[in-house]
């Protein structure tokens, strides 16, 4: 027989026993069916991963009971149980009395399941048209022993029965033999009844004979009914089961419903409990009844605790604090510390010695790839606590501390609040033995410099995301060449980039500069940078490796050509005015949103780059399938899930937005004129590409989705700011707590909130306040894909990378006044977790990337705005073509 | 047995490759897609291939008559999206009958005059189902794994329109492909056998799954093995993989099931990986190597191509074909 969820499960001769999970049958788990009653079905798909996890191959999934809506609930719990790989990946039984409810089942479900179960009990006819419908689903079929004179309760009549089934089956319906798997009724021994003395043997006998005499299939049953007579006394229905298993399995039996819980090993039964419950199993004395019921007097409860798996608990003590480094579990390591403590000569001994083995292996299997970094920083939490509890004892010996291998200077550059990447980057390093001085956000280049000299520090690393911050990093390297430093520079964060760290940084200092773009690299550079012996060596590759680099990446940028600011405009993007359609907002004005509930965002949030921006990538969801990552996303993402729902249920923060929509016409081609009532209250510059570009495709500038004044149409035009508010306090909160797995988590999920009040907010503009797009119908997965109509750019992004304009979008809104979110020196929003822009409805308006734009537009840009043109290239300068 | 069964017993079949890259030369226009017909239809047509059979027919049995002279044995319809799941986004619900008895008619037209010309290499027609644009296993909704854009029945009914219509059209077999959600692919097979059983009629099925990245799984998280095991219970001519691969890449999971099933097996991969523009840019020959590993390990019984191969690519694989035995593979057992 072949079954499949996600993988294949075969059986052959030559396959063991197979187990099938009976936890999320509503009749086999009591808290299975409150869970369903209630509703509950999260927790409900708990049960069936813990089934999977125990070691369940095939789960089955029954709900039949008088107060459920048996079909409803098998296909909703069905279709959540497809979204849960770590479940699915096994074949399901669907098991119901109702066809109905198995057909619904059948309909649901991909992989090849089971049917539990039919019978001959309403006639042939019912049993064979099911034993079609199932052939034509893909399923196999447990057959029940019952038939029309009722069900099968001893050897004559279990064979009789699953002989016209099978023959019934494999002639009539052609139904293929190795699908059918018969259940040859299970009945309680040792209930004190003469006519129970051989529900047993005859069950086993029958067993023998439908395996020798009907080619191919299976046999299968419920164990746990055989001990019924024993409930309350777990030792002796653990004696029975395996006694009983024994003997079937050696019959034929090869799948059946035990709970592994109740189960105890053969060879482990006392001698003297075995041969009581042999005899009663295998019906071997008048007196096995009353001898068995005398003798479990004697015997003790279950030796058993179900629970979570806690034998690494008996391993030695180096062992175990490895293992709860490795699997970042803090439950005990307070007390595997103290108890390191003891043992050792000074506490120092234990951070050296116990800890730093463990972190050893941790560094080692990060390293291999067999670590990732959301477990990597769960480590570190552990290795923390560890460390937290450890200090006292080593200050009270005023020791020295541990030598680390080396300190690194970390800080996000002035002007910019981004600390995502730089903290992960931090613990990362930390757990490698390093000592992090972390200066936080917005560090001026003066306070880096100064603090890189007191502290003495062997590297600094600088972070940040956006643009501006790229000449901050300029600047602290031509500072670090000033003052004659020799310690090497790293840089990292999502604006930077190996191009822009070979052509605008490394060019300003002349010791080691390198761009590390993941969390992973980290380490290997670090260690390789301060590698006492090789370092000389290994600064010299980098640089020529970074001159190379450069070199071709120079030449590349030569090959691309540029046409004027005139000749631009003269191919701007050309909407038809006439036939255009103008939809006049609903809502003219400004307006603010304070008490939108986080629990209606939710739903926009887009996850694919919160992995991102813990190193795990691929798309969401497909990541938490991913062969290499998938396991750690998905743990990540549960992690993740739960911070949501606690932020939600405690509003641990605050989303607030400011926006207006306003009377607009673009003017002079590149500007966008913002009017109230006709009367102009600010001015938006645009910028226009300059890439030659072939015949036809024009050069676009936002300016060309609003309609010109000339037109003397009125057109429209949005602004926006949302913002989250108190990431920061909560992620400190968990930082005091030594946690940083949960204060980056708080701050990822921060900025995703941010991203879904984007979302929601241009949503509720399109369809109520704007009111241009009232019917649309999009899913999260339309909106991530920006299949809606009109566009939301945001400056400081690619089609307007002008940071500037930000200052205009604030005098516009008073978003300082309104809703709190300020602006920077850089310009970056804080709290960093925030979005804004403009909203342009037109519906050929697209979002476009501006590129590289000539001197001509820098002058024209400066005498627009109004501004010096030193200040104009300095905010435009990582768009300007050298 | 049926010819193609006889066929498939002697030699290599080619199967054709891409209708959509060829369609692409055209350069059609909107006004080309509607034809006189459509033109004042109240939706965009644009994109919408399958109508082409309709409005562009010589087009379409122009790209058909050049697979069959590069060396094709089978075409397949030009019906991919050909059911109302898929047409809705035209609303072109009502047409789908039309479609696929068109699509099915001309293709059958154009092997018969290949057939007539060669007749010791008879031409079939595969009436192409494709996967729809729904999942009936996966939910469309992040933030709701229980919902589901499309049930099995909806599905079941939606096939079962296309099978009939194709097989109306005179199609010698079907081939459900693109299989990226298997329980759509049961879907379709249910609707399959219903027809064969309303109408007393046997007609041979390919179906064919789709690994849709290097995970080695299905889009709905099958590995290759779970994947043929669930679609084993109907009797099938052929099961294998298309699309998304290139025939590099597909070659482990073609070895994966072809050691477990007594079912022919197809493939037709991509012509490589797309490109940073989306293209398709692997040659004939760079694609025929890899393919040429594939008959050596003696895995293949037919063989075509999917996105981005062209006339060209499939002359070089049936070239190469020709020079190979199929894998031998069980004689159907009536069921």
């Amino acid at each position: 027989m072949k079954l499949s969820g996600l993988e294949p499960l075969v059986l052959n001769e030559n396959s063991n026993f197979i187990n099938v999970g009976e936890r999320t049958n509503v009749a086999g788990s009591r808290k299975f069916l409150r869970l369903i009653k209630e509703e509950k079905f999260d927790e409900a798909l708990d049960i069936a991963r813990h089934q999977v996890d125990g070691g369940a191959q095939i789960i089955d999934i029954n709900f039949d009971d008088g107060l459920i809506d048996g079909k409803e609930a098998m296909v909703r719990f069905l279709n959540l149980i497809a979204a849960e790989p770590d479940i699915c990946r096994v074949p399901i039984m669907i098991d119901s009395s109702k066809w109905e409810i198995i057909e619904a089942g059948l309909q649901v479900v991909q992989g090849k399941c089971v049917v539990n179960s039919i019978s001959l009990k309403e006639g042939e006819e019912k049993f064979i048209w099911e034993a079609k419908q199932i052939k034509r689903y893909g399923a196999a079929v447990i057959v029940m022993a019952f038939d029309e004179v009722g069900q099968a309760d001893n050897y004559e009549r279990r064979i009789e029965i699953a002989k016209r089934s099978y023959d019934v089956l494999v002639n009539k319906v052609n139904f293929p033999s190795e699908d059918i798997i018969f259940d040859l009724n299970i009945f309680p021994v040792a209930t004190g009844m003469d006519e129970h003395r051989r529900n047993a043997i005859d069950f086993i006998e029958a067993t023998r004979w439908v395996r020798e005499n009907l080619p191919n299939v299976s046999v299968s049953g419920g164990v746990s009914n055989v001990s019924f007579s024993f409930r309350g006394n777990d030792g002796v229905r653990e004696a029975m089961h395996s006694v009983f298993l024994y003997h079937a399995i050696q019959a034929g039996m090869n799948m059946g419903i035990v709970n592994p819980a109740l189960l105890e090993v053969y060879d482990d039964i006392p001698k003297d409990l075995l041969e009581y419950v042999e005899d009663v199993i295998l019906d071997r004395r008048d007196d096995a009844t009353e001898r068995l019921l005398d003798f479990a007097e004697t015997v003790k409860g279950s030796k058993k605790e179900a629970g979570a798996d806690l034998s690494w608990r008996e391993n030695p003590l180096q062992e175990r604090i490895t293992h709860a480094l490795v699997k970042g579990i803090d439950a005990f390591i307070i007390e595997d510390i103290e108890q390191a403590r003891q043992e050792a000569e000074k506490p120092i001994d234990v951070i050296e010695g116990h800890l730093m083995i463990g972190m050893n292996v941790v560094g080692d299997l990060f390293g291999a790839g067999k670590m990732f970094l959301p477990q990597v920083v769960k480590s570190a939490r552990v290795m923390k606590k560890a460390v937290a509890y450890l200090n006292p004892f080593i200050e009270a010996e005023k020791t020295d501390k541990q030598e680390p291998v080396g300190k690194i200077l970390m800080a996000t550059v002035k002007g910019d609040v981004h600390d995502i990447g730089k903290n992960i980057v931090s613990v990362v390093l930390a757990c490698n033995n390093y000592e992090i001085v972390d200066l936080g956000v917005m560090v001026p280049p003066e306070k880096i410099i100064e603090t890189a000299i007191k502290e003495r520090v062997d590297a600094i690393g600088l972070s940040g995301l956006i643009t501006p911050s790229l000449d901050e990093m300029v600047y602290l390297a031509k500072e670090m060449q000033r003052q004659n430093f020799e310690i090497p520079l790293l840089i990292g964060g999502a604006t930077t980039s190996k191009a822009h760290t070979a052509v605008k940084i490394d060019t300003q200092y002349n010791k080691a500069v390198v761009h590390v773009n993941d969390a992973s690299r980290a380490v290997t550079v670090v260690g390789d940078l301060l590698n006492k012996k090789g370092t000389h060596e290994y600064t010299a590759k980098l640089k020529k490796d970074y001159d190379e680099f450069r070199t071709k990446f120079l030449k590349r940028g030569k090959e691309k050509s540029y046409i004027s600011i005139e000749e631009a405009r003269a191919r701007k993007y050309k909407i038809d005015w006439e036939t255009s359609e103008i939809v006049k907002p609903k809502e003219l004005g400004v307006q603010i949103l304070k008490q939108l509930s986080l629990k209606e965002l939710e739903p926009f949030i887009d996850w694919s780059p919160f992995f991102r921006s813990w190193d795990l990538h691929g798309k969401y969801p497909d990541i938490l399938k991913d062969k290499v990552v998938g396991e750690q996303a998905t743990q990540l993402f549960e992690d993740a899930k739960d911070m949501v729902q606690q932020i939600i249920a405690k509003q641990l923060l605050k989303p607030k937005a400011v926006f207006g929509l306003f009377e607009a016409n673009s003017i002079n081609d590149d500007d966008i004129t913002v009017q109230k009532k006709g009367k102009e209250v600010a001015v938006f510059r645009t910028l226009r590409q300059q890439l030659k570009k072939r015949e036809g495709i024009p050069n676009h500038a936002l300016a060309d989705f609003i309609a010109p004044k000339e037109t003397g149409k009125t057109d429209y035009i949005g602004a926006f700011c949302v913002g989250i508010f108190g990431a920061q306090e909560l992620a400190d909160s968990y930082r005091a707590k030594e946690d940083d797995y949960n204060a980056i988590m708080a701050q990822a999920i921060a900025d995703r909130f941010a991203e879904a009040f984007a979302e929601y907010l241009h949503k509720q503009i399109r369809v109520k306040h704007w009111s241009y797009a009232a019917n649309e119908d999009l899913t999260n997965d339309d909106l991530i894909k920006e299949s809606y109509k009109g566009i939301r750019p945001a400056p400081g992004y690619p089609a307007c990378p002008d940071h500037l304009e930000k200052e205009t979008i604030w005098e516009l809104l008073e978003v300082e006044k309104l809703i709190g979110v300020k602006l920077t020196e850089s310009l970056a929003m804080w709290p960093a977790a925030a979005v804004s822009g403009y909203y342009f409805a037109n519906p050929e308006a697209k979002y476009f990337g501006l590129g590289k734009i000539t001197d001509d537009q820098v002058t024209d840009y400066a005498t627009r705005k109004g501004i010096t043109k030193a200040k104009a290239r300095k905010w435009l300068h990582p768009n300007i073509a050298e | 047995m049926s010819s193609i069964q006889q066929a498939l017993k002697e030699r290599i079949l080619v199967l054709d490759g891409a209708m959509g890259t060829m369609l692409q030369a055209y350069k059609f226009t909107e006004a080309n897609f509607r034809g006189e017909r459509f033109k004042d239809y109240p939706t965009p047509l644009q994109g919408n291939n399958d109508l082409l059979s309709i409005t562009q027919p010589e087009a379409i049995k122009t790209i058909h008559g050049k697979y069959f002279e590069a060396g094709a044995d089978i075409v397949e319809t030009n019906t991919f999206s050909g059911t109302t799941i898929a047409m809705a986004d035209y609303q072109m619900e009502d047409l789908v009958y039309e479609l696929n008895y068109q699509s099915a008619k001309i293709a059958k037209e154009v092997a018969e005059e290949f057939t007539a010309k060669e007749p010791n290499k008879p031409r079939f027609v595969a009436g192409s189902i494709g996967p729809t644009n729904r999942t009936a296993s996966m939910s469309p909704d992040v933030n709701d794994p229980g919902y589901r854009a499309v049930t099995f029945d909806e599905l079941r009914i939606a096939y079962k329109q296309q099978v009939e219509a194709l097989v109306d059209g005179g199609v010698d077999l079907l081939l459900v492909e693109t299989v990226f959600d298997t329980l759509n692919a049961k879907a379709a097979l249910f609707a399959i056998e219903e027809v064969k059983e309303e109408r007393g009629i046997d007609i041979p099925i390919m179906l064919s799954g789709t690994i849709t990245d290097a995970s080695g799984r299905t889009l709905s998280g099958q590995t290759a093995e779970a994947f043929l095991i669930s679609v084993s219970h109907i009797p099938l001519l052929s099961v294998g993989f298309n699309c998304a691969l290139g025939a590099n890449l597909l070659q482990p999971h073609l070895e994966a099931i072809a050691s477990k099933t007594d079912f022919a097996i197809s493939a037709h991969p991509n012509a490589g990986l797309p490109n940073a523009f989306g293209e398709y840019d692997e040659t004939p020959e760079e694609m025929g190597e890899q393919i040429e590993e594939y008959l050596k390990k003696n895995l293949i019984n037919i063989i075509g191509g999917c996105c981005g191969t062209s006339p060209e690519h499939i002359r070089v694989i049936a070239n190469i074909a020709a020079k190979y035995k199929p894998r031998e593979f069980a004689t159907l057992s009536a069921v």
